[in-house]
Protein backbone atom coordinates (compact mmCIF):
# COMPACT_ATOMS: atom_id res chain seq x y z
CA UNK A 1 0.00 0.00 0.00
CA UNK A 2 2.63 2.62 1.17
CA UNK A 3 4.79 1.52 -2.23
CA UNK A 4 1.67 2.29 -4.31
CA UNK A 5 1.09 5.78 -2.59
CA UNK A 6 4.83 6.07 -3.30
CA UNK A 7 4.41 5.57 -6.72
CA UNK A 8 1.57 8.03 -6.57
CA UNK A 9 3.43 10.57 -4.91
CA UNK A 10 6.00 10.36 -8.06
CA UNK A 11 4.05 10.08 -10.97
CA UNK A 12 2.13 13.33 -9.46
CA UNK A 13 5.62 15.00 -9.50
CA UNK A 14 6.56 13.53 -12.97
CA UNK A 15 3.24 14.49 -14.35
CA UNK A 16 3.25 18.26 -13.02
CA UNK A 17 6.66 18.77 -15.42
CA UNK A 18 4.54 17.60 -18.05
CA UNK A 19 1.67 19.78 -17.25
CA UNK A 20 4.31 22.61 -17.39
CA UNK A 21 5.25 21.99 -21.08
CA UNK A 22 2.35 21.33 -22.29
CA UNK A 23 0.79 24.92 -20.83
CA UNK A 24 3.62 26.28 -22.21
CA UNK A 25 3.39 24.36 -25.91
CA UNK A 26 -0.70 25.68 -25.93
CA UNK A 27 0.18 29.15 -24.68
CA UNK A 28 2.26 29.66 -27.89
CA UNK A 29 -0.21 27.51 -29.96
CA UNK A 30 -3.51 29.47 -28.87
CA UNK A 31 -1.44 33.04 -29.63
CA UNK A 32 0.24 32.25 -33.04
CA UNK A 33 -0.34 28.42 -34.15
CA UNK A 34 2.48 27.72 -33.74
CA UNK A 35 3.11 23.90 -32.38
CA UNK A 36 7.33 24.99 -30.87
CA UNK A 37 9.49 21.66 -31.76
CA UNK A 38 12.44 23.28 -30.39
CA UNK A 39 10.58 23.46 -27.29
CA UNK A 40 12.91 20.65 -26.22
CA UNK A 41 16.12 22.28 -27.29
CA UNK A 42 15.31 25.13 -24.47
CA UNK A 43 15.19 21.83 -21.99
CA UNK A 44 19.06 21.00 -23.72
CA UNK A 45 19.88 24.44 -22.88
CA UNK A 46 18.93 24.59 -19.26
CA UNK A 47 20.72 21.27 -18.97
CA UNK A 48 24.04 22.32 -20.31
CA UNK A 49 23.88 25.28 -17.97
CA UNK A 50 23.30 23.95 -15.08
CA UNK A 51 26.42 21.67 -15.59
CA UNK A 52 28.68 23.98 -16.68
CA UNK A 53 27.38 26.16 -13.51
CA UNK A 54 27.20 23.37 -11.33
CA UNK A 55 30.36 24.48 -9.23
CA UNK A 56 29.07 27.63 -8.79
CA UNK A 57 26.59 27.08 -6.19
CA UNK A 58 22.61 27.28 -5.87
CA UNK A 59 22.21 29.91 -6.49
CA UNK A 60 23.85 31.00 -9.49
CA UNK A 61 23.70 27.75 -11.32
CA UNK A 62 19.65 28.59 -10.98
CA UNK A 63 19.80 31.89 -11.74
CA UNK A 64 21.68 31.31 -14.61
CA UNK A 65 19.82 28.81 -16.12
CA UNK A 66 16.48 30.64 -15.88
CA UNK A 67 18.23 33.48 -17.70
CA UNK A 68 19.91 31.58 -20.57
CA UNK A 69 16.83 29.74 -21.27
CA UNK A 70 14.33 32.83 -21.36
CA UNK A 71 16.46 34.70 -23.59
CA UNK A 72 17.09 31.71 -25.78
CA UNK A 73 13.05 32.02 -25.98
CA UNK A 74 13.17 35.66 -26.62
CA UNK A 75 15.75 35.45 -29.28
CA UNK A 76 14.19 31.82 -30.67
CA UNK A 77 10.89 34.38 -30.98
CA UNK A 78 12.55 37.42 -32.41
CA UNK A 79 15.37 35.31 -35.19
CA UNK A 80 13.26 32.52 -36.19
CA UNK A 81 9.65 33.01 -36.01
CA UNK A 82 9.04 36.82 -36.06
CA UNK A 83 9.98 36.78 -39.36
CA UNK A 84 7.54 34.05 -40.55
CA UNK A 85 4.95 35.23 -38.44
CA UNK A 86 2.08 35.77 -41.25
CA UNK A 87 3.20 32.67 -43.26
CA UNK A 88 1.20 29.64 -43.45
CA UNK A 89 0.96 26.87 -40.58
CA UNK A 90 2.94 24.64 -42.81
CA UNK A 91 5.56 27.48 -42.53
CA UNK A 92 5.63 27.74 -39.22
CA UNK A 93 5.78 24.28 -38.66
CA UNK A 94 8.85 23.14 -40.64
CA UNK A 95 10.63 26.60 -39.48
CA UNK A 96 10.14 24.94 -35.82
CA UNK A 97 11.69 22.10 -36.92
CA UNK A 98 14.54 23.66 -38.42
CA UNK A 99 15.22 25.25 -35.39
CA UNK A 100 14.78 22.16 -33.17
CA UNK A 101 17.00 19.91 -35.55
CA UNK A 102 19.25 23.07 -35.87
CA UNK A 103 19.61 23.74 -32.15
CA UNK A 104 20.26 20.15 -31.26
CA UNK A 105 23.40 19.87 -34.14
CA UNK A 106 24.62 22.85 -32.67
CA UNK A 107 24.25 21.39 -29.10
CA UNK A 108 26.43 18.10 -30.60
CA UNK A 109 28.79 20.31 -32.38
CA UNK A 110 29.77 22.42 -29.04
CA UNK A 111 28.89 21.50 -26.18
CA UNK A 112 28.22 18.16 -26.90
CA UNK A 113 31.30 17.00 -28.03
CA UNK A 114 33.07 14.64 -25.64
CA UNK A 115 32.00 12.47 -22.76
CA UNK A 116 28.78 11.74 -21.63
CA UNK A 117 27.98 14.75 -19.13
CA UNK A 118 25.46 14.95 -16.18
CA UNK A 119 24.83 16.73 -12.98
CA UNK A 120 25.68 14.50 -9.65
CA UNK A 121 22.66 13.71 -7.72
CA UNK A 122 22.67 15.95 -4.68
CA UNK A 123 22.42 13.99 -1.68
CA UNK A 124 20.16 16.89 0.06
CA UNK A 125 17.50 16.28 -2.88
CA UNK A 126 18.06 12.51 -2.83
CA UNK A 127 17.08 12.11 0.74
CA UNK A 128 13.88 10.45 1.67
CA UNK A 129 11.89 11.08 4.07
CA UNK A 130 9.21 9.00 5.81
CA UNK A 131 5.83 10.55 5.22
CA UNK A 132 3.19 8.65 7.44
CA UNK A 133 4.87 5.54 6.13
CA UNK A 134 5.58 6.66 2.72
CA UNK A 135 8.99 7.21 1.41
CA UNK A 136 9.13 10.56 -0.89
CA UNK A 137 11.96 12.42 -1.58
CA UNK A 138 12.75 15.91 -1.53
CA UNK A 139 13.15 16.38 -5.11
CA UNK A 140 9.94 15.04 -5.27
CA UNK A 141 8.26 17.16 -2.59
CA UNK A 142 10.33 20.01 -4.49
CA UNK A 143 9.27 19.30 -7.69
CA UNK A 144 5.13 18.88 -6.79
CA UNK A 145 5.55 22.68 -4.81
CA UNK A 146 7.59 24.46 -7.23
CA UNK A 147 5.17 23.45 -10.07
CA UNK A 148 2.29 24.07 -8.10
CA UNK A 149 3.95 27.26 -7.15
CA UNK A 150 3.81 27.96 -10.98
CA UNK A 151 0.48 26.71 -11.95
CA UNK A 152 -0.98 28.89 -9.46
CA UNK A 153 1.31 31.73 -10.90
CA UNK A 154 -0.01 31.30 -14.27
CA UNK A 155 -3.02 31.26 -13.34
CA UNK A 156 -2.62 34.71 -11.28
CA UNK A 157 -0.92 35.83 -14.24
CA UNK A 158 -3.98 35.08 -16.32
CA UNK A 159 -6.49 36.30 -14.75
CA UNK A 160 -5.38 39.09 -12.14
CA UNK A 161 -3.02 40.88 -14.80
CA UNK A 162 -3.42 43.23 -18.31
CA UNK A 163 -1.06 40.82 -19.69
CA UNK A 164 -3.25 37.55 -18.71
CA UNK A 165 -6.00 39.20 -20.18
CA UNK A 166 -4.73 39.87 -23.38
CA UNK A 167 -3.34 36.29 -23.54
CA UNK A 168 -6.27 34.68 -23.13
CA UNK A 169 -8.08 37.42 -25.68
CA UNK A 170 -5.00 36.45 -27.99
CA UNK A 171 -5.35 32.63 -27.37
CA UNK A 172 -9.03 32.24 -28.39
CA UNK A 173 -9.19 35.20 -31.17
CA UNK A 174 -5.42 36.66 -31.84
CA UNK A 175 -6.66 38.81 -34.74
CA UNK A 176 -9.62 40.43 -32.68
CA UNK A 177 -7.66 41.27 -29.80
CA UNK A 178 -5.33 42.94 -32.77
CA UNK A 179 -8.26 44.58 -33.29
CA UNK A 180 -9.25 45.86 -29.69
CA UNK A 181 -5.63 46.90 -29.29
CA UNK A 182 -3.75 44.31 -28.25
CA UNK A 183 -0.05 44.78 -29.80
CA UNK A 184 0.90 41.57 -31.40
CA UNK A 185 4.73 41.78 -30.88
CA UNK A 186 4.07 42.24 -26.97
CA UNK A 187 1.70 39.22 -26.34
CA UNK A 188 4.11 37.14 -28.47
CA UNK A 189 7.15 38.25 -27.12
CA UNK A 190 5.36 37.84 -23.62
CA UNK A 191 4.37 34.26 -24.03
CA UNK A 192 7.77 32.82 -25.56
CA UNK A 193 9.42 34.67 -22.29
CA UNK A 194 6.75 32.70 -20.28
CA UNK A 195 7.22 29.67 -21.98
CA UNK A 196 11.12 30.01 -21.45
CA UNK A 197 10.44 30.58 -17.81
CA UNK A 198 8.62 28.01 -17.66
CA UNK A 199 11.23 25.85 -19.78
CA UNK A 200 13.85 26.95 -17.60
CA UNK A 201 12.32 25.78 -14.34
CA UNK A 202 11.50 21.95 -15.97
CA UNK A 203 14.70 22.00 -16.99
CA UNK A 204 15.83 22.29 -13.75
CA UNK A 205 13.78 19.81 -11.85
CA UNK A 206 13.99 17.06 -14.73
CA UNK A 207 17.61 17.40 -14.64
CA UNK A 208 17.94 16.72 -11.11
CA UNK A 209 15.86 14.10 -11.17
CA UNK A 210 17.19 12.01 -14.31
CA UNK A 211 21.25 13.22 -14.19
CA UNK A 212 22.03 13.47 -17.20
CA UNK A 213 22.65 16.07 -19.84
CA UNK A 214 23.04 15.70 -23.64
CA UNK A 215 21.44 17.55 -26.74
CA UNK A 216 18.74 14.91 -27.10
CA UNK A 217 17.56 15.51 -23.33
CA UNK A 218 14.63 17.85 -24.64
CA UNK A 219 13.01 15.44 -27.50
CA UNK A 220 11.49 13.01 -25.08
CA UNK A 221 9.92 15.18 -22.97
CA UNK A 222 8.80 17.23 -25.79
CA UNK A 223 6.63 14.46 -27.52
CA UNK A 224 4.70 13.44 -23.77
CA UNK A 225 4.22 17.17 -23.01
CA UNK A 226 2.97 17.59 -26.92
CA UNK A 227 0.98 14.65 -26.73
CA UNK A 228 -0.86 15.41 -23.58
CA UNK A 229 -1.22 18.68 -24.31
CA UNK A 230 -3.66 17.11 -27.75
CA UNK A 231 -5.56 14.59 -25.65
CA UNK A 232 -5.93 17.67 -22.79
CA UNK A 233 -7.21 19.83 -25.82
CA UNK A 234 -4.42 22.18 -26.83
CA UNK A 235 -7.54 25.14 -27.09
CA UNK A 236 -7.85 25.18 -23.73
CA UNK A 237 -4.57 25.99 -21.48
CA UNK A 238 -5.93 23.99 -18.07
CA UNK A 239 -7.26 21.15 -20.61
CA UNK A 240 -3.28 21.29 -21.81
CA UNK A 241 -1.74 21.27 -19.15
CA UNK A 242 -4.26 18.67 -17.30
CA UNK A 243 -3.31 16.17 -20.44
CA UNK A 244 0.52 16.66 -20.27
CA UNK A 245 0.13 15.68 -16.27
CA UNK A 246 -2.26 12.74 -16.80
CA UNK A 247 0.19 11.31 -19.86
CA UNK A 248 3.28 11.72 -17.35
CA UNK A 249 1.94 10.51 -14.42
CA UNK A 250 0.88 7.31 -16.58
CA UNK A 251 4.36 6.96 -17.99
CA UNK A 252 6.21 7.56 -14.98
CA UNK A 253 3.33 4.64 -13.12
CA UNK A 254 3.90 2.71 -15.84
CA UNK A 255 7.65 3.12 -15.44
CA UNK A 256 7.23 1.42 -11.77
CA UNK A 257 4.28 -1.27 -12.81
CA UNK A 258 5.24 -2.93 -15.66
CA UNK A 259 7.42 -6.30 -15.53
CA UNK A 260 10.85 -5.94 -16.17
CA UNK A 261 10.36 -7.27 -19.88
CA UNK A 262 7.94 -4.56 -20.43
CA UNK A 263 9.21 -1.59 -18.59
CA UNK A 264 11.58 -0.69 -21.77
CA UNK A 265 8.03 -0.24 -23.79
CA UNK A 266 6.19 2.08 -21.41
CA UNK A 267 6.05 4.39 -24.07
CA UNK A 268 3.81 2.29 -26.14
CA UNK A 269 1.52 1.59 -23.49
CA UNK A 270 1.05 5.37 -22.49
CA UNK A 271 0.21 6.05 -26.62
CA UNK A 272 -2.04 3.02 -26.41
CA UNK A 273 -3.65 4.68 -23.96
CA UNK A 274 -3.78 7.64 -25.96
CA UNK A 275 -5.12 6.45 -28.56
CA UNK A 276 -7.96 5.20 -26.69
CA UNK A 277 -8.62 8.52 -25.11
CA UNK A 278 -8.98 10.41 -27.93
CA UNK A 279 -10.96 7.72 -29.43
CA UNK A 280 -13.50 8.38 -26.74
CA UNK A 281 -12.85 12.00 -26.68
CA UNK A 282 -11.30 13.46 -29.87
CA UNK A 283 -11.54 17.00 -28.86
CA UNK A 284 -9.54 16.39 -25.90
CA UNK A 285 -10.44 15.72 -22.38
CA UNK A 286 -11.49 19.35 -21.87
CA UNK A 287 -13.62 19.68 -24.95
CA UNK A 288 -12.18 22.73 -26.98
CA UNK A 289 -13.90 25.56 -27.44
CA UNK A 290 -16.32 25.56 -30.52
CA UNK A 291 -14.63 27.78 -33.50
CA UNK A 292 -10.99 25.67 -32.93
CA UNK A 293 -11.13 23.65 -35.78
CA UNK A 294 -12.75 26.71 -38.10
CA UNK A 295 -9.52 28.48 -37.24
CA UNK A 296 -7.05 25.35 -38.29
CA UNK A 297 -9.25 25.64 -41.05
CA UNK A 298 -8.86 29.12 -42.02
CA UNK A 299 -5.02 28.76 -40.91
CA UNK A 300 -4.57 26.21 -43.20
CA UNK A 301 -6.40 27.83 -46.10
CA UNK A 302 -4.57 31.52 -45.45
CA UNK A 303 -2.36 31.27 -48.31
CA UNK A 304 -5.35 30.84 -50.75
CA UNK A 305 -7.53 33.25 -49.18
CA UNK A 306 -6.49 36.51 -48.40
CA UNK A 307 -3.77 39.10 -48.63
CA UNK A 308 -2.93 40.01 -44.88
CA UNK A 309 -1.64 43.30 -43.92
CA UNK A 310 1.29 43.71 -42.17
CA UNK A 311 1.05 43.13 -38.15
CA UNK B 1 -11.79 62.11 -42.17
CA UNK B 2 -11.55 59.05 -44.09
CA UNK B 3 -11.47 58.17 -47.48
CA UNK B 4 -10.68 55.56 -49.30
CA UNK B 5 -9.78 56.03 -52.84
CA UNK B 6 -9.79 53.91 -55.95
CA UNK B 7 -9.39 50.60 -53.44
CA UNK B 8 -8.96 47.27 -54.85
CA UNK B 9 -8.99 43.93 -52.94
CA UNK B 10 -8.45 40.77 -54.13
CA UNK B 11 -8.77 37.45 -52.48
CA UNK B 12 -6.24 35.89 -54.89
CA UNK B 13 -7.84 35.50 -57.93
CA UNK B 14 -11.30 37.09 -56.51
CA UNK B 15 -11.97 40.86 -56.55
CA UNK B 16 -13.43 41.65 -53.77
CA UNK B 17 -13.59 45.29 -54.06
CA UNK B 18 -12.76 47.00 -57.25
CA UNK B 19 -11.37 50.76 -57.10
CA UNK B 20 -13.91 51.88 -54.55
CA UNK B 21 -14.02 55.38 -53.32
CA UNK B 22 -15.73 56.79 -50.77
CA UNK B 23 -15.70 59.40 -48.03
CA UNK B 24 -16.61 59.68 -44.19
CA UNK B 25 -16.48 63.23 -42.97
CA UNK B 26 -16.48 64.10 -39.39
CA UNK B 27 -19.75 63.58 -37.07
CA UNK B 28 -21.24 62.08 -40.26
CA UNK B 29 -22.99 58.32 -40.02
CA UNK B 30 -22.19 57.07 -43.11
CA UNK B 31 -24.23 53.72 -44.42
CA UNK B 32 -22.74 51.32 -46.71
CA UNK B 33 -25.34 48.63 -47.81
CA UNK B 34 -25.40 45.73 -50.72
CA UNK B 35 -26.52 42.53 -50.57
CA UNK B 36 -24.43 39.51 -49.73
CA UNK B 37 -20.58 39.18 -50.97
CA UNK B 38 -20.91 42.74 -52.46
CA UNK B 39 -17.81 42.93 -50.75
CA UNK B 40 -18.79 45.55 -47.87
CA UNK B 41 -17.27 43.64 -44.95
CA UNK B 42 -14.24 43.43 -47.25
CA UNK B 43 -14.10 46.90 -47.53
CA UNK B 44 -14.24 47.50 -43.62
CA UNK B 45 -11.49 44.60 -43.06
CA UNK B 46 -9.30 46.83 -45.21
CA UNK B 47 -10.00 49.91 -43.45
CA UNK B 48 -9.65 48.17 -40.44
CA UNK B 49 -5.63 46.83 -41.71
CA UNK B 50 -6.70 43.50 -41.87
CA UNK B 51 -6.53 43.01 -45.48
CA UNK B 52 -4.20 45.50 -47.72
CA UNK B 53 -5.96 46.75 -50.75
CA UNK B 54 -3.82 45.52 -54.36
CA UNK B 55 -4.30 49.47 -55.49
CA UNK B 56 -5.48 52.32 -54.10
CA UNK B 57 -4.95 54.54 -50.51
CA UNK B 58 -7.03 54.59 -47.75
CA UNK B 59 -6.60 57.57 -45.89
CA UNK B 60 -7.57 59.05 -42.29
CA UNK B 61 -7.42 62.27 -41.06
CA UNK B 62 -5.09 62.97 -43.98
CA UNK B 63 -2.58 60.49 -43.59
CA UNK B 64 -2.08 56.84 -45.55
CA UNK B 65 -2.96 54.32 -43.18
CA UNK B 66 -2.49 51.34 -45.91
CA UNK B 67 0.35 48.74 -44.56
CA UNK B 68 -0.30 49.99 -40.81
CA UNK B 69 -0.91 46.94 -38.05
CA UNK B 70 -4.61 46.62 -36.87
CA UNK B 71 -3.39 47.89 -33.43
CA UNK B 72 -1.58 50.80 -34.62
CA UNK B 73 -5.01 51.84 -36.63
CA UNK B 74 -6.74 51.80 -33.99
CA UNK B 75 -4.26 53.76 -31.56
CA UNK B 76 -4.73 56.12 -34.71
CA UNK B 77 -8.48 56.12 -33.81
CA UNK B 78 -10.29 53.72 -36.07
CA UNK B 79 -11.99 51.19 -33.82
CA UNK B 80 -14.06 47.85 -35.21
CA UNK B 81 -17.25 45.93 -34.02
CA UNK B 82 -16.90 43.01 -36.35
CA UNK B 83 -19.81 40.71 -37.77
CA UNK B 84 -20.69 38.11 -35.39
CA UNK B 85 -19.75 40.58 -32.92
CA UNK B 86 -16.59 38.28 -31.55
CA UNK B 87 -16.98 38.57 -27.84
CA UNK B 88 -14.12 36.86 -26.34
CA UNK B 89 -16.21 33.88 -24.41
CA UNK B 90 -14.13 33.13 -22.14
CA UNK B 91 -13.40 36.07 -20.44
CA UNK B 92 -15.95 38.01 -18.44
CA UNK B 93 -17.93 40.64 -19.58
CA UNK B 94 -15.51 42.94 -17.46
CA UNK B 95 -12.77 41.62 -18.99
CA UNK B 96 -14.07 42.23 -22.40
CA UNK B 97 -14.42 45.98 -21.50
CA UNK B 98 -11.28 45.87 -20.11
CA UNK B 99 -9.46 44.70 -22.87
CA UNK B 100 -11.27 47.59 -25.01
CA UNK B 101 -9.10 49.53 -23.69
CA UNK B 102 -5.99 48.16 -24.17
CA UNK B 103 -4.65 50.77 -26.33
CA UNK B 104 -5.20 54.22 -23.88
CA UNK B 105 -2.44 54.91 -21.12
CA UNK B 106 -4.51 56.89 -19.13
CA UNK B 107 -5.37 54.23 -16.81
CA UNK B 108 -7.84 55.52 -14.29
CA UNK B 109 -9.76 57.61 -16.92
CA UNK B 110 -10.21 54.34 -18.69
CA UNK B 111 -11.58 52.53 -15.46
CA UNK B 112 -14.31 55.55 -15.08
CA UNK B 113 -15.00 54.90 -18.52
CA UNK B 114 -15.80 51.14 -18.00
CA UNK B 115 -18.15 52.25 -15.16
CA UNK B 116 -19.79 54.82 -17.33
CA UNK B 117 -20.35 52.23 -20.11
CA UNK B 118 -21.85 50.07 -17.94
CA UNK B 119 -24.03 52.92 -16.95
CA UNK B 120 -25.04 53.72 -20.65
CA UNK B 121 -25.23 49.77 -21.09
CA UNK B 122 -27.27 48.25 -17.78
CA UNK B 123 -27.40 45.21 -18.57
CA UNK B 124 -23.38 44.83 -19.24
CA UNK B 125 -23.37 46.32 -15.60
CA UNK B 126 -24.92 43.79 -14.16
CA UNK B 127 -23.33 40.93 -15.66
CA UNK B 128 -19.80 42.41 -15.17
CA UNK B 129 -18.64 38.53 -13.83
CA UNK B 130 -20.23 36.44 -16.27
CA UNK B 131 -18.47 34.84 -19.12
CA UNK B 132 -18.99 36.67 -22.58
CA UNK B 133 -20.35 33.50 -24.34
CA UNK B 134 -23.08 33.50 -22.04
CA UNK B 135 -24.89 36.69 -23.23
CA UNK B 136 -27.73 37.08 -25.48
CA UNK B 137 -26.93 38.26 -28.76
CA UNK B 138 -28.18 41.66 -28.43
CA UNK B 139 -26.21 41.96 -25.02
CA UNK B 140 -23.38 40.78 -26.68
CA UNK B 141 -24.29 43.52 -29.66
CA UNK B 142 -24.02 46.00 -26.73
CA UNK B 143 -21.32 44.48 -25.57
CA UNK B 144 -19.22 44.84 -28.50
CA UNK B 145 -20.30 48.25 -29.48
CA UNK B 146 -19.17 49.32 -25.71
CA UNK B 147 -15.72 47.79 -26.07
CA UNK B 148 -15.16 49.22 -28.98
CA UNK B 149 -16.26 52.80 -27.92
CA UNK B 150 -13.77 52.23 -24.84
CA UNK B 151 -10.87 52.94 -27.06
CA UNK B 152 -12.26 56.37 -27.65
CA UNK B 153 -12.12 56.18 -31.35
CA UNK B 154 -12.75 59.01 -33.84
CA UNK B 155 -14.38 56.60 -36.50
CA UNK B 156 -16.43 53.64 -35.40
CA UNK B 157 -17.00 50.88 -37.99
CA UNK B 158 -19.78 48.60 -37.72
CA UNK B 159 -20.09 45.34 -39.53
CA UNK B 160 -23.98 44.79 -39.78
CA UNK B 161 -24.66 44.72 -36.40
CA UNK B 162 -28.13 43.71 -36.40
CA UNK B 163 -27.02 40.42 -38.23
CA UNK B 164 -28.91 37.49 -36.73
CA UNK B 165 -31.12 39.64 -33.99
CA UNK B 166 -34.32 39.95 -33.26
CA UNK B 167 -36.85 42.97 -34.55
CA UNK B 168 -36.89 44.43 -31.05
CA UNK B 169 -33.15 44.23 -30.49
CA UNK B 170 -32.47 45.51 -33.74
CA UNK B 171 -35.02 48.19 -33.01
CA UNK B 172 -32.36 48.66 -29.75
CA UNK B 173 -29.06 48.31 -31.59
CA UNK B 174 -30.34 51.59 -34.02
CA UNK B 175 -31.62 53.65 -31.11
CA UNK B 176 -28.07 53.18 -29.79
CA UNK B 177 -26.68 53.97 -33.37
CA UNK B 178 -28.90 57.44 -33.19
CA UNK B 179 -27.39 58.13 -30.11
CA UNK B 180 -23.70 57.95 -31.15
CA UNK B 181 -24.37 60.03 -34.16
CA UNK B 182 -26.70 63.10 -31.77
CA UNK B 183 -23.41 62.71 -29.58
CA UNK B 184 -21.21 63.16 -32.40
CA UNK B 185 -19.57 60.05 -33.02
CA UNK B 186 -18.40 59.60 -36.83
CA UNK B 187 -19.83 55.96 -38.01
CA UNK B 188 -19.46 53.85 -40.71
CA UNK B 189 -22.27 51.46 -40.89
CA UNK B 190 -21.84 48.53 -43.08
CA UNK B 191 -25.27 46.44 -42.85
CA UNK B 192 -27.80 44.20 -44.94
CA UNK B 193 -30.83 46.59 -43.37
CA UNK B 194 -30.43 49.24 -46.28
CA UNK B 195 -34.37 50.93 -45.25
CA UNK B 196 -33.13 51.50 -41.79
CA UNK B 197 -29.41 52.47 -42.23
CA UNK B 198 -30.62 54.68 -45.00
CA UNK B 199 -33.46 56.43 -42.73
CA UNK B 200 -30.34 56.50 -39.72
CA UNK B 201 -27.46 57.55 -41.96
CA UNK B 202 -26.44 61.16 -43.21
CA UNK B 203 -25.45 59.60 -46.57
CA UNK B 204 -25.35 55.83 -47.87
CA UNK B 205 -23.16 54.17 -50.24
CA UNK B 206 -24.59 51.23 -52.45
CA UNK B 207 -22.45 48.30 -53.21
CA UNK B 208 -23.06 45.93 -56.26
CA UNK B 209 -21.68 42.94 -57.17
CA UNK B 210 -18.29 42.69 -57.95
CA UNK B 211 -17.42 45.36 -54.98
CA UNK B 212 -18.08 48.59 -56.70
CA UNK B 213 -20.00 51.61 -55.63
CA UNK B 214 -23.55 51.64 -57.79
CA UNK B 215 -25.01 54.95 -56.05
CA UNK B 216 -24.66 57.06 -52.98
CA UNK B 217 -26.66 59.97 -51.65
CA UNK B 218 -28.57 61.15 -48.96
CA UNK B 219 -32.23 59.24 -48.36
CA UNK B 220 -33.19 61.87 -50.65
CA UNK B 221 -31.52 61.81 -53.24
CA UNK B 222 -31.17 57.29 -53.39
CA UNK B 223 -35.50 57.53 -53.55
CA UNK B 224 -34.91 59.61 -56.99
CA UNK B 225 -32.01 56.85 -58.60
CA UNK B 226 -34.49 54.62 -60.62
CA UNK B 227 -32.50 51.55 -60.57
CA UNK B 228 -31.40 51.64 -57.16
CA UNK B 229 -33.40 48.81 -56.32
CA UNK B 230 -32.18 46.94 -59.35
CA UNK B 231 -28.32 47.76 -57.25
CA UNK B 232 -29.77 46.06 -54.38
CA UNK B 233 -31.14 42.95 -55.33
CA UNK B 234 -33.99 42.02 -52.47
CA UNK B 235 -34.66 45.24 -50.94
CA UNK B 236 -38.03 45.95 -49.39
CA UNK B 237 -39.86 48.60 -51.71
Amino acid sequence: MSQGIQYAVDSIAFGSLFALMALALALLFGVMGLMNFAYGELIMAGAFTMYYTRGAGWGAMIGMTILVVTVLSLLMELIAFRPVRRASPVTLLVTSFAVSYGLQQLGWMTVGKGPQKGVEPYPFLTKQLDVSGVLVSRLTIITVIVTIVLLVGMTLLLKRTTLGIQLRASTEDFRMAQLVGVKANWVISAAFGITGLLASAVAILYVLRTGAVDPEIGRGPLLVAFVGGVIGGLGSLPGAALGGFVLGAIINALQAVLPTTLASHTQLFAFLAVIAILVFQPEGLVAVRSGFLTRIWRRLRRPVVAEEAAA
Amino acid sequence: MLRLADVSVSYGRIAAVQELSLEVKEGELVGLVGHNGAGKSTTLWTIAGVLRPSSGDVTFAGRSIVGLSPDAILRLGISLVPENRRIFGRLTVGENLRIGTSARKDRKQAEADIEKMCERFPVLGSFLDRSGSKLSGGEQQQLAIARALLSRPKLLLLDEPTLGLAPLIVDQVFEILQELREEGVTMLLVEQNAARTIEVANRTYVMRSGGRIAFHGTAQELATMGDFEAAYIGMAP
